[in-house]
């Protein structure tokens, strides 16, 4: 993959607003943000209700998946292009998702919904018809996908990479610093994580850094370009945008996404953790 | 926005004794802003986080202990760089004028 092939600006947004082969739809953490307004054309997707299982903490299965985008008028042969708020977190996410479940043609809007409001683009309250399809789904490819035993046996062999705030990674806040603090996990990172924020990668209007920008930033942070990558954050939306980076920008391979990340792994019994501003070592086990 | 509400985001639902709550409300020539981007910058100037502004431009944190900077972000403006300082249990209000 390279930024050319998965990265569209707004205007080559605003210039295929009525073509019919692009749907675009909009994912966002605050999932009233589409009512409020939004581009012409885009449907929404809600990634509490539709893209998590109800019951159990994991993503709808195949089934699911493809009831979910036939019901919304989105078909295999469609270039679907994501879009959102807070820097494209939760559309990058999708698009992680979308990826999962193997849809082919997928690209994000560089800069997401905050880009395309500072440029002062048009937004409409018009919600969208769409034909139901016949969508279908490929199996999970777990190659994107980590889960948290693969993630402690990587201490010390593969790179982790912590894509929280600094305070987040040493301990200092438990949550992003718009959502309440009080949560049940223990503070801190995994040991040897580099701590390099998600938004390193991004300008401040949202759109993401110039290749060799985004090499230096991982490079200096310790990632080791030879090794396997594992992106986490606090639930697995954050490090999407950094497992986008260094997977299709940067074109790096074997970069997985620990989806179950600092709330699954901040709760687990007797796993290692460290504290403070240093990574802490894989010997000591993070004590 | 005529006859919107200034400032002081409602605190219902919010534990203050155990949030350091950063707040306020961002204007234009005395008019919310509903569509600007508020981003909390930590001591070191990295980012922490980011909301866009309410119809009534209102803007909430819940940050640690410390100084901050909030950065705002409008269509057809600068950005505005202010300083806060933040503590558990209190509510730091920010006016930001664009």
């Amino acid at each position: 993959m390279s930024r050319e092939n998965s990265l569209v600006t707004a205007q080559w947004v605003e210039d295929n607003l009525d073509n019919a082969d692009v749907v675009l739809i909009e994912v966002d953490e605050d999932t009233t943000a589409y009512d409020k307004g939004h581009i012409r054309g885009a449907i929404k997707l809600d990634w509490s209700t539709e893209l998590q299982d109800q019951v159990r903490r994991d993503f709808v299965n195949k089934q699911q998946f493809e009831a979910l985008l036939s019901s919304k008028g989105v078909g295999n042969d469609h270039t679907v292009v994501l879009y959102g708020g807070n820097n494209n977190w939760f559309a990058a996410y999708a698009y992680w998702y979308f990826t999962l479940y193997g849809h082919a043609d997928v690209k994000l809007l560089d800069g997401g919904r905050k880009k395309w409001e500072l440029d002062s683009r048009e937004l409409t309250d018009e919600v969208p018809t769409r034909d139901t399809t016949s969508y279908s789904a490929q199996e999970q490819d777990l190659s994107i996908r980590a889960f948290r035993d693969e993630t402690v046996e990587a201490i010390g062999v593969k790179n982790l990479v912590d894509v929280r705030s600094p305070d987040e990674y040493a301990g200092r806040l438990l949550a992003p610093a718009h959502l309440p603090q009080e949560q049940a996990q223990r503070a801190g990172h995994i040991p040897t994580a580099a701590n390099v924020p998600w938004s390193k990668a991004a300008n401040d209007d949202g759109t993401f850094r110039s290749d060799d920008e985004l090499k230096q930033i991982y490079s200096e942070a310790g990632v080791d370009w030879s090794k396997d990558t594992i992106a986490y954050c606090r639930i697995g939306e954050r490090s999407s945008h950094t497992w986008f980076v260094l997977k299709e920008i940067l074109g790096q391979q074997n970069v997985k996404n620990y989806d179950g990340s600092w709330t699954e792994y901040g709760s687990l019994v007797g796993v290692p953790v460290a504290l403070g501003d240093e990574a802490g070592s894989a010997d000591e086990g993070g004590k | 926005m005529c006859g919107a509400t200034e400032g002081g985001l409602s605190l219902d639902g919010v534990n203050v004794a155990k949030e350091a709550v950063v707040q306020g409300q961002v204007t234009r020539e005395g008019e919310p802003v509903g569509n600007a981007y508020v981003r909390l910058l930590d001591r070191t100037g990295e980012f922490t986080a980011e909301v866009p502004t309410n119809e009534h431009g209102q803007f909430r944190f819940f940050a640690g202990d410390g100084e901050w900077t909030l950065r705002t972000l409008a269509p057809k403006s600068e950005p505005v760089d202010q300083r806060v300082v933040a503590a558990r249990g209190s509510v730091a209000e920010v006016a930001i004028a664009i």
